[in-house]
């Protein structure tokens, strides 16, 4: 590879990009629009019921589902209609944190054994979690619990006789710092431009280069492919830093949003611009038409869009979705910049980041391999 | 003369299709050859192979003693390549095409020069997109002269241009061919072959039908010169008898086969001596045009009838 060759191609891609007024809309204005759009529907607080997310440890004694007062208890919750229960699958050892991981204020533990000791009337202690930062919420929860276990304890008096109390609660904080809507969109949008950019503008480049003749232009000259396909990856990597630069502010300063920025974001503003400028390029080198290549685009593209972690978390969808979206690479570049952004998780982000470098690395070989500039 | 290309055996299928289909030629450094052909004959795929675009099925190819499919980056070096309908990056300047290539190329050429070259100056800081059709050709003509190739090849370098641009194109050749470089040509104005070519090759279904120079070409497939005055059926008749030789008759014109330039003298002088009413005389010989017209317009009846065959 020759650093002459690649230094002369991003010339000529970077004059081509300052001189077309739609590009630079899209790279500099369609980022501020896009984070004041999502920020300004998703920040305003909702007057509906409050979000209770809970760990039910009640299984039935053959595993299968959950026992029949403790599904009760929770309907009769959900049906105060100021809570609205959301069922999670943690361990009340992680709850704190998995709680303020993902911006939920409020959370509650039904522990195991709860049917057994209700039966039986022995004392039993569910765990709620509240955020001092959301006072309301937390009381609206804790008034809604205490209510349902004071009908559910009078229940058992009304059977027994006894005037003992058996549902109890403790209250307790939720683990780490809560995050609010808009520091997940950050990188999520981040991911999102990181995606969208080289992936639409490639595909469409990788065919109508090859119908303009200009591929075949290319390959009458020294450039190598590898050569060309890289200074696409550089350019995208830069316009990546300057995009994620504008975002940022934007959500900083429209939103207040916390974001630790830190060096660790930049392999993931480098690595994920290497990814899917490769992959755009290996999808519209397959596709025989302009058209097959967008189609092949938009089908690479869309369900990463929205199942990523770009505008919603993933942890917020059904485990079939979020299983799904594990096998998606946009998935790894939003959940690693979260890591370096918002957690601090050193580890899960160079996991992140691995899984995008040796993806990469793939699709690089294989876009270089099966894009051709001349025939057979 | 040492040779530019050679080609011997030259076959290239598509399936059960031969688009090329067997052809031997050679061009002479320092000429310009033209490759003459209807559409679908073959030309732009012999081009192609010929530049390293496109592999051949089979046959022997040297291109500046090279092969061009297995040394295309060296004989890439070498060559200078302007397709039919030259694209480039639509935000692009010609100067800054030039630079980008000096670049890739590793040459000094200096691109305000090499734009005076091709009369395209005047435009050095102008888009491509904003470029006419005849000024982004002379784009893709100085792209193709940045390595200071030793074969330029001009596919249809004139196609759709207007009369002045097609002029300004020719002048460029012509200096090419002074500065001893090769061109090899593919055009479809005959004309332009006639005037720019030494050496002409027509290409029809694969095969090459006629190789040489143009006036070898018109000599050996075209019609004998032909003296031709507007005069009556009786003047024919009148030649004849006298003369010896057929005379046609055709829209109140005679004409008469010249088999010498002498013919001419003794045609006009029986004409006087008939004293029969004729007026302005004209001598016609077949072009390039008409040869090619007809060499193809044969190969085609040919084909029809032996497909008619039973």
């Amino acid at each position: 590879m020759k650093l002459s060759h690649i230094g002369a191609d991003f010339r000529i891609v970077m004059r081509s990009y300052f001189r077309n007024p739609v590009a630079l809309f899209f790279s500099l204005i369609f980022p501020i629009i896009l984070i004041a759009m999502f920020g300004l529907i998703f920040s305003a607080s909702g007057t509906g019921a409050v979000t209770l997310v809970v760990v039910n440890e009640d299984h039935n004694p053959n595993g299968v589902g959950y026992t029949n007062v403790s599904v009760q208890f929770l309907a009769a919750l959900n049906s105060t209609s100021v809570v609205n229960v959301r069922l999670v699958s943690v361990t009340p050892q992680n709850f704190s944190n998995y709680l303020g991981q993902n911006g939920d204020s409020t959370g509650m533990i039904v522990p195991a054994g709860f049917q057994s000791d209700y039966l039986a009337h022995r004392p039993v202690n569910l765990t709620v979690f509240t955020n001092p930062q959301d006072a309301s919420a937390g009381g609206t929860v804790l008034g809604a619990v205490q209510g349902v276990a004071a009908a559910f304890n009078l229940h058992a008096v009304c059977s027994t006789g006894s005037c003992a109390p058996v549902i109890g609660f403790t209250s307790e904080n939720v683990g780490s710092q809560v995050y609010k809507y808009i520091d997940y969109l950050i990188p999520g949008l981040i991911g999102f431009a990181i995606l969208t950019s080289p992936m639409f503008s490639m595909v469409d480049i990788a065919s109508s280069y090859r119908k303009d003749g200009i591929f075949r232009e290319l390959s009458l000259t020294p450039i190598t492919r590898a050569e060309w396909l890289t200074s696409r990856i550089l350019w995208y990597v830069a316009l990546t830093f300057v995009t994620s630069a504008i975002m940022i502010g934007a959500g900083v300063f429209l939103f207040g949003a916390h974001v630790t920025l830190t060096l660790g974001v930049i392999p993931f503003l480098v690595a994920g611009p290497f990814f899917f400028v490769s992959l755009g390029m290996l999808a519209g080198s397959v596709a025989r038409t302009p058209e097959s290549a967008a189609l092949i685009g938009n089908i690479i593209t869309f369900p990463m869009m929205f199942l990523s972690g770009t505008f919603f978390q993933v942890s917020l969808m059904p485990p079939e979705l979020q299983a799904f979206a594990r096998i998606l690479p946009l998935y790894y570049v939003i959940d690693g910049m979260n890591q370096v952004m918002l957690f601090s998780n050193a580890s899960r982000a160079f996991f992140d980041l691995l899984v995008v470098l040796i993806g990469s690395l793939v699709v690089f070989m294989l876009a270089v391999r099966l894009f051709k500039w001349r025939d057979e | 003369m040492p040779t530019a290309i050679e080609v011997k055996g030259l076959v290239k299928r598509y399936g059960p299709l031969a688009a090329v289909d067997g052809i031997d030629f050679s061009v002479p450094s320092g000429t310009v050859f033209s490759f003459l052909g209807p559409n679908g004959a073959g030309k732009t795929t012999t081009t192609e192979i010929l530049e390293g675009l496109r592999r051949r099925t089979e046959g022997e190819v040297r291109v500046l003693d090279l092969d061009p499919w297995s040394e295309g980056r060296e004989l890439h070096q070498r060559i200078g390549v302007i397709p039919q309908d030259f694209r480039f990056f639509e935000k692009i300047t010609p100067k800054e095409a030039i630079e980008y290539y000096r670049t890739l190329f590793g040459t000094k050429v200096d691109p305000t020069a090499l734009l005076q070259q091709v009369e395209l100056v005047d435009k050095a800081n102008s888009r491509f997109d904003t470029l006419s059709g005849g000024q982004k050709q002379k784009m893709g003509l100085a792209l193709a002269l940045t390595n200071d190739p030793e074969i330029c090849f001009l596919d249809e370098p004139t196609t759709g241009l207007d009369p002045h641009a097609r002029r300004a194109i020719w002048q460029v050749i012509r200096r090419l061919k002074r500065e001893g470089r090769t061109v090899f040509l593919t055009t479809h104005y005959l004309e332009e072959a006639e005037l720019l070519a030494d050496r002409v090759a027509i290409i029809h279904h694969g095969k090459i039908i006629a190789e040489g120079s143009p006036a070898e070409i018109i000599q050996a497939h075209g019609k004998p010169e032909r003296m031709t005055v507007v005069g009556s059926p009786a003047l024919a008749v009148y030649l004849q008898m006298n003369l010896g030789t057929s005379a046609v008759v055709e829209d109140g014109k005679v004409s008469v086969t010249l088999k010498s330039k002498g013919d001419a003298l003794k045609i006009l002088t029986a004409i006087e001596e008939s004293g029969l009413p004729w007026t302005s005389f004209t001598t016609t010989q077949d072009t390039l045009e008409d040869v090619f017209v007809r060499l193809v317009g044969q190969m085609d009846e040919g084909a029809l009838k032996s497909e008619g065959t039973p």
